[in-house]
């Protein structure tokens, strides 16, 4: 057998710029790289220097598609910083403002990334001349998280309401109230989603992996938890440093992390699902068995269905916060700024997102680390395609190229977050 | 219509978040009469399939900040017959223009493992500092109902209609509390572009300039007045330092606060 060449220059449905090249030489992989070659922008530089304050509205501007992610992991950072916490209906807040996130990144991805793989058509478009319903179904659905994420951020994209306390203003009880039915509406529609996601042909693919996601003692995880994993790490997010590292490989504009001493590992909807079933709403387990799914998946390929689920749950979440939802008196708690070093870690839609900053005198941020999503699965993605293409090898290339552009699409790579977080020098032209 | 006859579209990235051409995939109501008008040519991160160019209109997101995106733009614009840049790192080298401000020298005092492995540009900058540009549509993010009015303007051949006065307008006419008065500085609203409809004054804070300068901004009668109320050299310095702090106008005020 000649050797052969899988190349994909310019990944699609993806959010940002990467590419993908798989070596086969007598039916092996020889070589596994995803590329992200998305330029890199130097948030952790610029940060320094800049007011605590600001923090929330610039790392927002790192990920047009989870910037509340980004908001939410950096103002608990700065409370922690300052030994603040943030309770009651603003927490509460805060939860259904990253409902809204999911629910559109989510929607976003299943239907219009995602599926088209499946179903065998290159683009939502294509795929809505067939399956109109299912598409403007999908449609309305993230137009319910984006208006959630409208009404208490005040925009869709980089959220404008969100700082370190709380919010600048407060949504009235009937301003959300307007959501209840259109949520109602949703659970429904969710719940139709992950009955059609279960109905998709899925590769056989399964692999034993580290997952690890944020533990709550009683919610599904949004803000707050312990790191946990399924092969024994239990950790408070401040330990995220001495269990983790990133490394810097010459192919990728995005550092690869990796735990200590045990390599690759897995965050996101799947991490989460398998890390947290017990804590998911009644409905959305009943959603995920019907749909064939037990208490533990380990097919990516599946987290197409558990994103679905997820979904369920944040409308159920969403419309739970809003029945409950009382206007409190204030938007915000005070704060009172100190030095020393705070920690964050949320569950944007993709997985667990690190922020860790050093505040000096005046409220100046000193340094930052952010560990985006995507930069933690990199290494899981590669380990995944040297294993899905040696019995697949025999397929067209075609064929074999889509299945494994389908295969990096499992982790909804937002290749324009992983990107960012390069220290480094500029090199001059 | 006939099917192959409708215009093209396509959408091009450079350095960004993305948020812009996600917008295009936010307009949950629009989006089907769009692809039922406009072919949609050649947009990655909605599709894989690509359809040769000549293009009749593309998008353009993102700055540019790489030897290799500095040739990539000369391409897209060969290939457009109409090329609007969108949002404020396309029209004003975004955020990461942040780095313009800084010599060399003081990044690689933050040196990373091993810088060889990199390439990028020593500043950020917008499209139209690398090629022709039809229109900027601005913002960060840019509008949705903007960016439906730019697509349907290219598509009938008339110019579109986005106003080039301040936020101030918008907010009076949205009969908001204008905060500069009621509360006190900052508020960027006079000095930058509407499009917002004034977001962040009916949130109850001041506006942070998102959507970049407004048509002949007075930046230094605003800060000069708001240093006689008390503003700090570095608290006006950071102001003017965002999402559009590569602006002409916005560029130079900030240089006007550093010590």
């Amino acid at each position: 057998m000649k050797n052969k060449t899988l190349k994909v220059d310019y990944l699609a449905r993806v959010e940002g710029e990467g590419a993908l090249l798989v070596k086969i030489k007598d039916k092996t992989v020889t070589e596994v790289k995803f590329r992200i070659f998305e330029p890199p922008r130097f948030f952790e530089a610029f940060l320094r220097g800049r007011d605590y304050s600001e923090a929330p509205d610039i790392t927002a501007r790192i990920c047009g598609i989870c910037p509340v992610a980004y908001q939410m992991s950096s103002v608990h950072a700065m409370e922690n910083a300052f030994g603040i916490k943030v309770d009651g209906q603003l927490r509460a807040l805060r939860r259904l403002l990253y409902c809204g996130e999911w629910i559109e990144s989510h929607v976003l991805h299943v239907y219009m990334l995602h599926a088209p793989d499946f179903l065998g058509y290159e683009d939502v478009i294509r795929m809505a001349k067939d399956h109109g319903d299912a598409v403007k179904r999908a449609l309305k659905l993230k137009k319910v998280g984006n208006d959630i994420v409208n009404i208490v951020g005040g925009r869709e994209i980089h959220p404008i309401n969100v700082r370190v306390g709380g919010f600048y203003k407060l949504p009235t009880k009937q301003e959300l109230q307007v959501l209840v039915e259109r949520l109602q509406w949703a659970i429904d529609a969710s719940i139709e989603t992950v009955k059609l996601m279960g109905t998709l042909p899925f590769p056989d693919f399964e692999r034993e992996y580290e997952y690890v996601a944020l533990r709550h003692d009683h919610e599904y995880p949004f803000n707050e938890g312990r790191l946990v994993s399924n092969k024994g790490l239990d950790i408070a997010i401040q330990d995220y440093e001495n269990n983790f590292v990133e490394e810097h490989v010459e192919h990728s504009n995005a550092l690869h992390s990796v735990m200590k001493q045990r390599g690759a590992y897995f965050v996101g909807p799947l991490a989460r699902y398998n890390l947290n079933f017990d804590r998911l709403t009644p409905i959305a387990q009943q959603a995920a068995r019907e749909a064939g799914l037990g208490s533990t998946c380990n097919n990516p390929f599946k987290s197409i269905i558990v994103r679905s689920v997820e979904t369920v749950y944040a409308c159920e979440e969403a419309l739970r916060i809003i029945q409950e939802y009382e206007k409190p008196d204030q938007p915000a708690v005070k704060i009172e700024q100190r030095p020393g070093v705070g920690y964050g870690c949320t569950e944007a839609p993709r997985g667990i997102l690190y922020h860790r900053y050093r505040i000096g005198e005046n409220g100046v941020i000193l340094d930052a680390k952010i560990v985006p999503p995507t930069s933690q699965n990199q290494k899981t993605i590669e380990e995944d395609l040297r294993q899905f293409v040696p019995p697949r090898i025999d397929l067209s290339q075609e064929q074999l190229t889509w299945q494994c552009e389908q295969a990096i699409r499992n982790y909804d790579p937002c290749i324009s977050c992983a990107t960012h977080f390069l220290k480094l020098d500029i090199q001059r032209e | 219509m006939p099917q192959n006859k409708k215009p093209k579209l396509a959408v091009w990235k450079f350095s960004s978040c993305d948020g812009c051409q996600l917008t295009l995939l936010d307009c949950e109501d629009e989006l089907l009469a769009v692809a039922e008008r406009v072919e949609i040519a050649n947009f990655p991160e909605a599709s894989r399939a690509v359809v040769k160019g000549p293009y009749d209109l593309s998008l353009v997101e993102g700055s540019i900040t790489t030897p290799h995106d500095a040739e990539r733009i000369h391409q897209v614009r060969r290939s457009s017959k109409f090329l609007v840049s969108i949002g404020a790192c396309a029209t004003a080298g975004g955020i990461q223009a942040l780095r313009n401000f800084k010599n060399v020298k003081e990044f690689t005092s933050i040196v990373y493992a091993n810088p060889q492995y990199i390439e990028t540009l020593n500043k950020s900058t917008p499209i139209a500092d690398h090629v022709f540009v039809d229109f900027e549509l601005r913002g960060c993010p840019i509008n949705k109902y903007q960016l439906v009015e730019v697509i349907s303007a290219f598509l009938h051949g008339r110019k579109p209609n986005t106003p080039s006065y301040s936020v101030c307008v918008e907010c009076k006419r949205r009969g908001t509390v204008c905060g500069l008065v009621a509360v006190g500085p900052p508020c960027l609203g006079p000095v930058t572009q509407a499009g917002c409809n004034a977001l962040c004054p009916s949130y109850h804070r001041g506006c942070f300039g998102c959507y970049g300068p407004k048509e002949t901004p007075n930046t230094a009668s605003l800060t000069a007045h708001w240093s006689e109320l008390g503003m700090k050299e570095i608290e006006l310095l950071r102001l003017f330092r965002g999402f559009n702090a590569n602006a002409e106008a916005f560029r130079k005020e900030s240089e006007a606060h550093e010590k």
